[in-house]
């Protein structure tokens, strides 16, 4: 067994009195892919910012290659070889691909940086990671996501890095790129180079990595070999819960149609038909760029559609925009809950009531109430904390709340457990079955299939901006991919 | 113009040199047939000319936006400035070197400060500069009642000399742009520049230490600021404590940078852009001047092609989902 490249030896941490890490141990081997799970606020992120010199531990030891090291700001760990990838990239969107690889690096003589070095070094490492779809002189606000995370990688690979932690890699990705990402990812194990991959994604931990570790409320739970374990197995470690109770089951009937659409359009979706009925919850599949979220933002007059017609509770509707469409009895869960969703800065209370009080409504309820019935946790004075402190699970509570406080009946919901621990999820899930049984339809876009199968009455199936078909909810997930890639696997 | 902006990698600044263009073009036809040649040798003097100071002021201000920062407190530093400078010569050719050097002491220490406050304080810059800006209007008041001291003779050419039709003041605005395009373009520094501009956290992700950044941005600033107030003072002849402001070059010089696609926010734009921006409010100035246009009316017409310009660059960096 090769020796650790790296090792934590019993590191701990506090916020504020708070521990959120104590005790932890870690290693992980040249070549080796490393999981790293558990629910939000396990401790993962601390671990990983602690590695990255983001934080520094209060106690406890790091060796990298056999050496001990201390670091107090992130260049320090840069030069000691480890990178970070974190889940929300970070790139410069008007620099260029180079400019962005050698950020903070750049090749130079008594400061004059040397461009063509810089930029021949970079279209060498895209190489390396087989990718040729783009030049080093791109702006990367012009790349796709999928793209972007290559650039990352290849920042990863300059400071030529022994350890890279990749923290939610797949989280903004479609099923396709991620293929791509399968393939970087061994070729970083190929150069001997240990990968710590944090995800939430449990099928990735077993596609990739050798062995697992489970955090929990900041203590080691367990090390494991993936081949010693199973995803049921996995959960238990991470949350004590069953796999099978994820997704609860439906306990209510299906009712009149409230939402309609017919032969909707806009400058890029074309011809949508729908129809949403009370208490049913419909799921949209899709590749990231099919139209799924065209769809959501054309509906919630975002983007309005501009043929065709909508029709609300049997009534034709014009929702030109969002302000019509919550009139209209619509809500959205936007994907990006942090820019579109939510007012950071701004407490609980206030942002619960955001839409209330833009409708000039009361809630009816009150902000404890209302916080209640969404199960935001948090102790008593949750609803006077500012919204950028909870967990992104919490924060997803009260961006529902946010509309129960008008009561919605239909409500959108895109990607709704984005970036949510396991427990939240089911937190979630929990909520959304409770709404359609109270009789609000519910538009579920994901790109986790099992999340749609488990939750969805039936799934409509997008393509090409367009909906290209609608199966049962028991559907398997080989018959949504095909519906997803038909025409791109056909000549 | 459009030729060194081909060369030079402007993403979204490129319009101003088309404007500029348009603007000289049209200008020169109205003020023809309202009898006057905009084209002529003393006209494009004058545009060079008025140019200069808020050039000179107008890069320094680019650097800051660029590092997502700006400085309100220019326009009394260059009255400061002009001061210093006028009474450290006092009449004497020997003197020039020292008040040179004393200028650029002032104005290391107030762009420290600036930078300081803004990068380790974490001071809103907007707040921090206005700070700075009534701290040195106090100095100014308690220290001089009006104009005060004597530039050297030769001093003074600096202000009045020209090269065949240009200016030796359009030169000084030309070298200092040169240096500051070099240092951002090429640079380490002006990378880091652009870097934080860009996203504070993700330059401290990559492993760049910000505030030093931040900190050196607001230092060349104010020592631009100072160079705009030694060739003020060389124009005038004498320090006045009313130059700066009443040439309103902390605005003017954020919305030249600004109409020449500098980002308020940082990260993205450059000197190029801003030096066509600074020549385009020259030029508009000459037309007027020549139509003997209400300056009121002048005033109106400035602000609404700032905001145009501003309109522009939103909308077109607006991207569809």
């Amino acid at each position: 067994m090769a020796a650790p490249l790296l090792a934590m030896r019993n590191v701990s941490k506090s916020f504020f009195g708070n521990e959120v890490l104590s005790g932890v141990d870690l290693d992980l081997r040249p070549g080796e892919v490393h999981a790293l799970v558990g629910e939000n606020g396990a401790g993962k992120s601390t671990l990983m910012k602690i590695l990255a010199g983001v934080h520094e531990p209060d106690s406890g030891e790091i060796e990298l290659g056999g050496e001990q090291v201390r670091f107090s700001h992130p260049s320090q760990a840069q030069v000691a070889g480890v990178a970070i990838i974190y889940q929300e990239l970070t790139l410069l969107g008007e620099r260029t691909v180079a400019e962005n690889v050698f950020l903070g690096r750049e090749p130079s003589r008594f400061g004059v940086i040397d461009r063509r070095k810089m930029e021949t070094e970079t279209t060498r490492l895209l190489e390396e990671l087989g990718e040729r779809s783009f030049t080093s002189r791109r702006l990367v606000r012009q790349l796709s996501v999928a793209q972007q995370q290559v650039v990352e990688i290849a920042k990863a690979l300059v400071v030529d890095a022994r350890v890279v932690v990749m923290d939610e890699p797949t989280a903004s990705l479609a099923d396709h790129e991620v293929e791509l990402l399968y393939k970087l990812i061994h070729r970083l194990q190929a150069r001997g180079i240990g990968v710590l991959y944090v995800s939430h994604r449990l099928r990735e931990v077993f596609d990739l990595a050798q062995r697992v570790t489970v955090l929990k409320d900041g203590r080691l739970v367990s090390t494991t070999d993936t081949e010693a374990i199973d995803i049921p197995g996995l959960v238990r470690l991470m949350v004590g819960r069953d796999l099978e109770s994820f997704f609860p089951p439906r306990e209510s009937d299906i009712g009149d149609v409230l939402l309609e659409a017919s032969g909707a359009g806009h400058r890029r979706l074309r011809d949508v038909d729908l129809r949403l009925h009370a208490g049913e919850i419909v799921g949209v599949a899709g590749l990231q760029g099919s139209g799924r979220t065209s769809l959501a933002r054309a509906l919630f007059g975002v983007e309005p559609f501009t043929t065709g017609e909508i029709r609300v509770d049997g009534r034709r509707t014009r929702i030109t925009s969002p302000r019509r469409a919550i009139k209209a009895g619509l809500g959205y869960v936007t994907e990006d809950r942090k820019s579109e969703g939510l007012a950071l800065r701004q407490q609980v209370r206030h942002n619960a009531l955001l839409v209330a009080h833009a409708l000039h409504r009361s809630a009816g309820v009150s902000v404890s109430e209302l916080l209640t019935s969404v199960e935001l946790t948090g102790g008593p004075d949750s609803a006077s904390r500012e919204v950028r402190f909870l967990s992104g699970g919490n924060q997803q509570k009260v961006v529902l709340a946010k509309w129960l406080a008008v009561r919605p009946r239909v409500l959108i919901f895109d990607e709704p457990t984005r970036g949510i621990d396991v427990g939240a999820k089911f937190a979630i899930y929990t909520l959304i079955r409770a709404l359609s049984a109270q009789g609000v339809a519910i538009l579920m876009i994901s790109s986790e299939l099992q999340e749609l199968i488990g939750m969805a009455d039936r799934i409509l199936v997008m393509r090409d901006h367009r909906i290209v078909a609608d199966l049962p909810g028991d559907s398997t997930e080989e018959a949504i991919m095909h519906a997803a890639v038909h025409e791109e696997a056909a000549p | 113009m459009t030729a060194i902006a081909a060369r030079v990698r402007l993403p979204s600044g490129g319009g101003v040199h088309l404007a500029l263009a348009l603007v000289l073009v049209i200008g020169a036809v109205i003020v023809a047939v309202d009898g006057g040649n905009l084209l002529s040798q003393p006209s494009i003097t004058g545009i060079l000319h008025r140019s200069a100071a808020l050039g000179i002021v107008a890069v320094g201000q680019t650097i800051v936006l660029l590092v997502g920062s700006l400085d309100l407190s220019v326009a009394y530093l260059i009255s400061l400035c002009s001061l210093v400078a006028a009474e450290t010569m006092a009449g004497q050719e020997g003197m020039v070197l020292p008040a040179v050097l004393a200028v650029l002491g002032v104005c290391v220490v107030v762009g420290l400060v600036n930078g300081l406050v803004v990068s380790l304080l974490r001071v809103n810059a907007f707040i921090a500069t206005l700070g700075m800006a009534l701290l040195l209007r106090g100095v100014i008041d308690d220290q001089y009642d009006g104009p005060a001291g004597q530039v050297a003779q030769g001093f003074q050419r600096i202000g009045y000399d020209r090269i065949g039709p240009i200016p030796v003041a359009a030169l000084l605005m030309g070298a200092v742009a040169l240096v500051a395009w070099f240092v951002l373009t090429r640079t380490k520094l002006g990378y880091r520049i652009y870097a934080v501009g860009g996203d504070v956290e993700v330059a401290r992700l990559s492993g760049i230490r910000t505030a030093p950044v931040v900190v050196t941005a607001h230092v060349l600033c104010a020592v631009c600021a100072g160079v705009a107030g030694l060739f003020l003072a060389s124009r005038l002849g004498a320090g006045t404590p009313t130059v700066g402001t009443d040439g309103g070059y902390d605005l003017e010089s954020i919305a030249a940078a600004v109409l020449g696609g500098t980002a308020l926010a940082g990260g993205k734009g450059g000197v190029v852009g801003t030096i066509s921006g600074v020549l385009l409010l020259a030029v508009l100035d000459s037309v007027f001047n020549a139509l003997e246009v209400d300056p009121f009316f002048k005033n109106v017409v400035r602000g609404t092609v700032i905001i145009v310009a501003v309109a522009v660059y939103a909308v077109r960096t607006r991207r569809p989902r």
